[in-house]
């Protein structure tokens, strides 16, 4: 163990094995090309240098998203304890119906008809979903080299998530004027507690894809630092993920 | 003698890299890292220990302070020092302060001075997150404490019950002050706590696998950890009381169904791990010191760590002991019950591992060695009360009664305080470059441990006569006046004793400037890789990254066995040790960015107390703060080191890895 580490950090970079290299992109890159595709190769494997062999980026990353866990962990419980506690489902408030299918709380609304839209939020958890595939599409494409795709792929995934928290803006505004506002009830501040703390998650996230892009327009960010969007795509998937969580808790899960 | 060595004892000292002109510009770096202003700007991770270090020691003032006032109003039946509203201000900020701006930060000065230098390292992995986590600490102190100019400290307990915290049981702003200083105070925690995980996970030196490394790092690591999954706990619980208060959101209003219950979970879930990042760091000090001063290694290195995660672990699984008072239900007071009469068996292992450490061994009893034993003794007996509360019915009479406060300052006090009091005067030498004094060393630990005695040994007396804690006053008849006045009388002894401690830094200071005694790299024939550089720790902490081949290689360097099996010295600190030497180094550069940034935090608190206008200034702030990180070179672009530049990589702060380079490679 020991000597792998003494190895490892010592090694100088003109000996990391090349074994690795994608042999399938080398026949159509040019000479300069090729030799970036070596030093992309280099750095991103991160971490050369380092014990563990996780770059101090990544690991970090790590780290704050095992502390997100948590972060979630205690909405989640919040909102189901919150959920069982609420007497309004009681006096016909539920938000199930009959069959138990996710109708949402009754407030207003003329016809007493739940604020929760079931379709609608699942059109937009996928567009959600979504954006886990053109983010891996961005990595996969800078890790290449191919920076257009790289932009077209990160803008894709930035206005991906938009819609999504556009969509979520949209639904809050409804259930306001339908009655459920944050105030108004246990179920009201919990509910907007739990997915509001997403939507903020989900916009940082949006934010850093914006950083990422910009940061490749000045030149600062190329496939020798693919490895930073690697690490925003965790943060990305994480959100993503977190959302499914939600998603089944809060909208779909019969009593 | 006849030891064969198969590698150079010696260190090796000083390879020199030259460092390029920096260029000119808005963005450019500030340079200096000497001189009062370099303070402001220094990432360096000894600096900003030091600055943790001195930062806690005055809020230990100010809570001590806040103590003596508890004490002097309790002192005799019907006190009439402070009124019924001040009293409970005084008694929350005293733990809120000792919790959140003693304990904790001092435990973050050890980290951040001893981390990187026991593990080999240069600096930490991110400096400028850790400059950041150290002036968003002390912005959110600060903030806390303008709450008493500001309408009153917060009143509610250091726990904070829910539904005494609402507006209606509460209707001034010191829970407001609580609820955010305590956010700002966590995120603080909580980047350190990412940083340190990283730079111990990925910067040790070569040949330092995880089982090589000091019982110490060992300790900080788990608690590390320990605050990276409970800080977001209690953020959550924050966040859930700001909204309540100032939001108008329903989680702690009863009428509307709220559940108080669920602050307590959240507050415990929290608070119980809380428990142990207070102490393991003080078991981290002590299983430094005790190996040192019984010239033995440490008795059964692996049940020491293996111990300290299995706490770590089940801290976890044992937080509904505060609440059995609460009505949780047969099952859970059972399960409750088991667990935590559990933890007790890891920790009795490391008290009976210590006291197999110093068995037979050639013990010297300094200042530092005192302090140690001085944990192990009092730290016992606030374990044995703690496994008392395992016991719930028994724990259900206790419940909220003075023998509850004997029992957390036999574990704070006497297991943490006087730990990290150990380690200030163990490690005095290697950041300041001279000893403390033995004379001064003694006048205060003496009067810290009697002060200490006399002020909880009581206490537990009081609780089992039913005196209740919190309360404001006591009638005569309760009988509680004779116990009263030797607690409060006992208190002013350890007031004594952290005056002779002050006294003891003042003197040693001054008597090391008129005579300088050159204290050399080790002066207490000690066993990590902090002593094997020089005494202050040069800027650059090691001339050349050392190379481990063993726990304790320090120690291995310095003594061998011979032929009989004998220990024997191979060397002698002075000569072997890197004389700090080298210089330009290539290390992170200072910057202003985390103090702009860490100034918005409190900016955004006051505006959501007081008006949202204040949050265009501070969301300026914020920005500008945020930006500036973000644009500024995150490391000087014309410096030669080498090919791992990851230095323009903003989003993250990477400097200091690509810094630490292997200049001692050819030595392997």
């Amino acid at each position: 163990m020991s000597e792998a580490t003494m190895a490892d950090s010592t090694m100088p970079d003109s000996k990391l094995p090349d074994s690795k290299l994608p042999d399938s992109k080398l026949p159509e890159a040019t000479a300069a090309e090729a030799a970036e595709i070596v030093t992309a190769h280099n750095a991103d494997q991160g971490g050369h240098g380092t014990t563990t062999g996780i770059s101090n980026n990544k690991l970090m990353m790590w780290a704050f998203l095992g502390s997100e866990c948590l972060l979630f962990g205690a909405l989640i419980s919040t909102y189901l304890l919150y959920k069982e506690r609420f007497t309004g489902f009681a006096e016909g408030l539920a938000p199930f119906d009959e069959d138990g299918r996710n109708i949402g709380p009754r407030f207003g609304g003329e016809n007493g008809e739940g604020v929760f839209d079931i379709p609608f939020t699942s059109v937009s958890s996928f567009i959600l979903l979504g954006s886990s595939l053109t983010m891996v599409l961005a990595l996969s494409a800078i890790r290449r080299g191919e920076y257009r795709s790289f932009r077209i792929w990160t803008l894709t995934t930035a206005a991906l998530g938009s819609v999504f928290i556009a969509g979520q803006i949209y639904e809050f505004t409804e259930f306001v004027e339908k009655g459920l506002g944050f105030s108004t009830n246990i179920f009201g501040s919990a509910f907007f507690t739990l997915t509001g703390f997403h939507g903020v998650h989900v916009t940082i996230g949006i934010v850093m894809l914006l950083a990422t892009y910009i940061m490749h327009k000045q030149g600062r960010l190329n496939s020798d630092k693919a490895e930073t969007v690697e690490i925003v795509g965790l943060y990305w998937h994480f959100v993503d993920v977190v959302w499914i969580l939600i998603f089944t808790i809060v909208y779909l899960f019969p009593q | 003698m006849a030891i064969t060595e198969d590698r150079p004892l010696a260190l090796e000292a000083g390879t020199i890299t030259k460092v390029a002109e920096r260029p000119l510009g808005a963005l450019t770096r500030p340079q200096s890292d000497v001189g009062w202003a370099s303070w402001f700007t220094t990432v360096d991770h000894k600096k900003i220990g030091i600055m943790y270090g001195v930062g806690s020691l005055f809020f230990f003032l100010f809570g001590g302070v806040e103590a003596l006032m508890i004490r002097i109003q309790l002192a005799a039946p019907n006190g009439q020092f402070l009124s019924e509203s001040l009293y409970n201000q005084v008694f929350t900020m005293h733990g809120v302060t000792m919790v959140f701006l003693v304990i904790m930060p001092m435990a973050a000065a050890f980290a951040n001075y001893l981390l990187p230098l026991q593990v080999g390292a240069r600096d930490v992995a991110f400096p400028r997150l850790n400059a950041f986590s150290f002036w968003c600490w002390l912005a959110g102190a600060i903030f806390l404490n303008t709450s008493w100019f500001l309408g009153g400290a917060p009143d509610g307990g250091w726990f904070a019950y829910a539904p005494n915290t609402s507006v209606t049981f509460a209707p001034g702003n010191g829970m407001d002050f609580y609820a955010i200083g305590l956010q700002i105070v966590g995120i603080a925690s909580l980047v350190s706590a990412i940083n340190l995980i990283v730079t111990v996970l990925n910067m040790r030196a070569p040949g330092m696998s995880l089982l090589k490394m000091p019982v110490l790092t060992w300790m900080l690591l788990v608690t590390q950890f320990l605050l990276l999954f409970a800080v977001p706990v209690i953020t959550i619980a924050l966040f859930l009381l700001t909204f309540d208060r100032s939001f108008g959101a329903n989680f702690f209003n009863v009428s509307e169904g709220g559940s108080p219950l669920l602050w307590q979970h959240l507050f415990w879930i929290f608070g119980h791990p809380e428990v142990y990042i207070l102490i393991l760091p003080a078991f981290g000090i002590i299983s430094e010191v005790i190996p040192t001063f019984s010239r033995k290694p440490i008795f059964g290195y692996p049940f020491m760590v293996g111990s300290g995660i299995a706490i770590g672990f089940m801290g976890w699984g044992v937080w509904a002991h505060h609440m059995f008072a609460s009505g949780l239900g047969e099952i859970s007071v059972a399960a409750f019950s088991l667990s935590t009469m559990f933890i007790a068996v890891p920790t009795g292992v490391k008290i009976l591992n210590w006291l197999a450490t110093m068995w037979g061994g050639r013990l010297r009893f300094t200042t530092p060695m005192l302090f140690a034993c001085g944990v192990i003794a009092m730290f016992t007996i606030g374990g044995l009360s703690g496994v008392t509360h395992a016991v719930a019915p028994s724990d259900t009479q206790q419940t909220d009664t003075y023998y509850i406060v004997a029992h957390f300052h036999y574990v704070i006090f006497g297991g943490s305080l006087l730990g990290m009091f150990s380690g200030f005067y163990f490690w005095w030498p290697k950041v300041f470059g001279h000893k403390l004094s033995e004379k001064w060393g003694k006048i205060n630990f003496w009067l810290m441990l009697i002060g200490f005695n006399m002020t909880f040994g009581p206490m537990h007396v009081l609780g089992l006569q039913g005196m209740a804690r919190r309360h404001h006053s006591y009638a005569k008849e309760d009988g509680f006046g004779f116990w009263n006045g030797i607690v409060s009388a006992g208190a002013f002894v350890i007031a004594l004793g952290t005056l002779a401690f002050l006294i003891n830094v003042w003197l040693s200071a001054r008597n090391a400037k008129r005579n300088p005694v050159e204290v050399g790299p080790d002066p207490w024939d000690a066993r990590s890789l902090e002593w094997s550089t020089a005494s202050p720790t040069p800027v650059h902490n090691f001339d050349v990254e050392p190379i481990v081949e063993f726990q304790d290689d320090w120690w291995h360097r310095k003594w061998g066995k011979n032929d009989e099996g004998k220990v024997v010295r191979k060397a002698y600190p002075e000569d072997i040790a890197q004389d700090g030497s080298a210089t330009d180094v290539h290390l992170p550069s200072p910057s202003y960015w985390p103090l702009v940034l860490s100034l918005s935090l409190p900016m955004i608190g006051y505006s959501i107390i007081f008006t949202f206008w204040l949050l265009i200034p501070a969301g300026a702030l914020f920005l500008a703060g945020f930006l500036g990180w973000a644009l500024e070179p995150a490391d000087d672009p014309e410096a030669a080191h080498g090919h791992d530049d990851h230095g323009h990589d903003n989003d993250h702060d990477a400097d200091a890895t690509a810094d630490a380079e292997v200049e001692g490679a050819s030595n392997v």
